[in-house]
């Protein structure tokens, strides 16, 4: 166990220990190193509909995850994430159609692009608090669609798509089909299918660094008591922003991958609050937010009910909005934070418990 | 210059159809710092019903509207009663999640029961109707209408806010909630008769939305945009502000459009990020949030 402090035994007081892991997150991790192997090697096993539907998977919980970082920890709650999303993919598309970039390439400039454009969206939105922030990020990403929307050289309003010379040229996709002996189209899908998963690695990985670091604590500290932490040194204001432009980062770079697997882009469908925020928001609620672990769980669930619940359309959004409402309300926690209190569970630990002996 | 002075004033016409949009977000974060992220959807359901009551009674339209407004006062009151006072504490997340929630479900639910096609309501020749006032300007009598209703609302607001017992109960509510408790005063029921008189509200917006414009359900969120950049525009927690901010966001839409008519929203947009940058706390701030 690892003991970061101990109390003496002196006048009588019991002994204690603050400790971070707990006996599940012992096989927790070991288990999760595993899991991650067997995805990697998936794609000699698995066909291409099995790849695309983990694609998703992954693609729409490592946004879950930023999303959870922003309102679960920084307090940030914000429903304009799907500009970031825009960002990256056009982006992507305008470095590999007029600056004839490779893909992969291509991918780490939505990143960034999205990344330098949260700075100055950051500067203006911050200015609003609480609920009001929430809509003026909302307003942000109208803005950043109504722009693209006027670029004419990336198909302004109906959009525009990759040719093959794009898709089938990527970097590394002739090693993928060769590999596995597929033919390219397959070899695209295996790619960005591996892309999606470092991604996500990449991603848990970081948040649960950053959760576990000083600026972790500085960060639970802004959003308990935003007031009390800046009386202990704490800059709450530079905090947020660094954690506001790292999910910009992410989330920009996960939107260029999920339209470079798309090829074909519409400031509609880039800047889309449903797609990109109402369904994020849904994982984080009905998963547990404010938790590592409950996004995973809601990732899993809403796939499972788009599986089976997306052909009715209509009654299917219906479905999803009044379930968020209900999960508010009965287990604001959602379905991971009733586990985690019930049977004191956690898989990824991101506080100091005190254990008194 | 005949152009521009046609320009603004249609603008200002306008405005007074977002000041509607706005009054009623404005009334419910004035008194219980609710954001109702389900607004706009609210207004349309507003429209949707004046349709509905218009078309399945037979009746005139604005017979329709005068109908529909108790009725979306009763859903306000049973909303706040029944659910959104569950949210309400210290947290900002259940009240915005629940709403957003509420949003797509209203959105949806109208979709299936109304489908994707767009509406209108049937008010008749008056639709089209204009005053001529000179110099070849005319002003439609719906959108003069539309801002002759705003400026009666937040009269009406105001005279129920300074002027009555409820709306004591309001301010006393609003400045400190535990105090207006031991003063007797069932901060539940205030809430709700709050949200009762913002959809009442709401209804107004939904029946001029429907009378100018062509709707269907999805265009809720977008109404709610322009609702909240009215209130941040004018100032958090005052109703006049609120009329101002409205105007802004008509006038420079108008602007825009006339620019180039692809930059009618995005020029709307502008100016609120432009008064933000400026001024943050909006042109008539009362409120401290």
């Amino acid at each position: 166990m690892a003991v970061i402090a101990t109390g003496s035994k002196e006048a009588g007081r019991r002994r204690f220990s603050v400790v971070w892991r707990s006996k599940a997150s012992r096989i927790a991790m070991p288990a999760a190193v595993v899991i991650v192997i067997l995805l990697a090697i998936l794609p000699a096993l698995a066909g291409r509909a099995a790849l695309q539907d983990l694609f998703f998977v992954f693609t729409m919980l490592a946004l879950a995850q930023y999303w959870n970082l922003l309102a679960g920890y920084a307090g940030l709650v914000s429903i304009g994430q799907q500009a970031f999303i825009g960002l990256g993919a056009y982006a992507l598309f305008a470095a590999t159609l007029i600056a004839e970039l490779d893909a992969l390439v291509g991918i780490l400039i939505g990143g960034i692009v999205a990344a330098v454009l949260a700075v100055p969206t950051a500067l203006v939105v911050f200015r609003l608090r609480g609920a009001y922030f929430a809509i003026g990020t909302w307003v942000a990403a109208e803005v950043y669609r109504l722009i693209l929307a006027q670029v004419k050289a990336l198909g302004g309003g109906t959009g525009t798509s990759l040719g093959p010379d794009v898709t089938n040229q990527m970097f590394g996709l002739d090693w993928i089909a060769g590999l596995f002996g597929v033919r390219v189209a397959a070899a695209r899908d295996i790619a960005t299918y591996w892309l999606a998963l470092l991604l996500l690695v990449l991603t848990l990985f970081a948040i649960y660094r950053l959760l576990r670091s000083r600026r972790g604590l500085a960060l639970a500290a802004i959003r308990d008591s935003e007031n009390a932490a800046e009386s202990l040194g704490v800059d709450g204001y530079r905090t947020k922003l660094i954690v506001y432009v790292m999910t910009a980062f992410g989330t920009g770079l996960v939107g260029a991958l999920i339209y470079l697997q798309k090829a074909r882009i519409s400031p509609d469908a880039a800047f889309s609050v449903l797609d990109w925020t109402a369904y994020v928001i849904f994982i984080v609620v009905i998963g547990g937010i404010g938790t590592l672990e409950g996004p995973i769980i809601g990732a899993i669930v809403l796939y499972f009910l788009q599986d089976y619940l997306a052909s009715l359309g209509t009654w299917y959004l219906i479905t999803l909005g009044v379930l968020a409402i209900l999960v508010m309300l009965v287990a604001p926690k959602g379905l991971w934070g009733f586990v985690a209190q019930r049977y004191d569970l956690q898989l990824f630990p991101l506080r100091r418990r005190l254990k008194v002996e | 210059m005949i152009v521009w002075i046609d320009t603004v004033l249609q603008g200002v016409l306008l405005g007074g159809l977002y000041a509607l949009y706005a009054t009623g977000l404005s009334l419910i974060f004035g008194i219980m710092r609710l954001v109702n992220l389900a607004h706009g959807d609210l207004i349309v359901l507003g429209a949707y019903l004046i349709l509905l009551i218009a078309t399945g009674l037979g009746v005139d339209a604005f017979l329709a509207f005068v109908i529909a407004v108790p009725l979306m006062f009763m859903l306000g009151y049973l909303l706040q009663g029944l659910l959104l006072n569950r949210t309400l504490g210290s947290d900002i997340l259940p009240p915005l999640l629940v709403t957003f929630g509420l949003s797509i479900v209203i959105q949806n639910g109208l979709l299936e029961a109304f489908s994707a096609n767009t509406q209108r309501l049937p008010i008749g020749e008056i639709a089209g109707v204009s005053i001529p006032i000179g110099a070849g300007i005319a002003v439609g009598v719906m959108p003069l209408l539309s801002l002759v209703a705003a400026v009666l609302v937040i009269l009406a607001l105001s005279f129920v806010f300074y002027r009555t017992g409820l709306g004591r109960a309001f301010r006393a509510t609003s400045d400190d909630v535990e105090i207006a408790q031991l003063m007797g005063i069932d901060n539940r029921h205030i809430y709700a008769v709050a949200m009762g008189l913002a959809l009442a509200v709401c209804t107004v917006a939904g029946f001029f939305l429907g009378a100018r414009v062509q709707f269907d359900p999805t265009i809720g969120p977008a109404r709610l945009i322009y609702a909240f950049e009215a209130v941040i525009i004018g100032g958090l927690g005052s109703l006049w502000g609120t009329l101002a901010g409205g105007i802004v966001i008509g006038v420079a839409q108008t602007i825009g459009a006339r620019i180039n008519p692809e930059w009618q929203i995005l020029a709307g947009h502008i100016a609120f990020l432009a008064v933000l940058i400026v001024r943050p706390r909006g042109l008539f701030p009362r409120a401290v949030d």
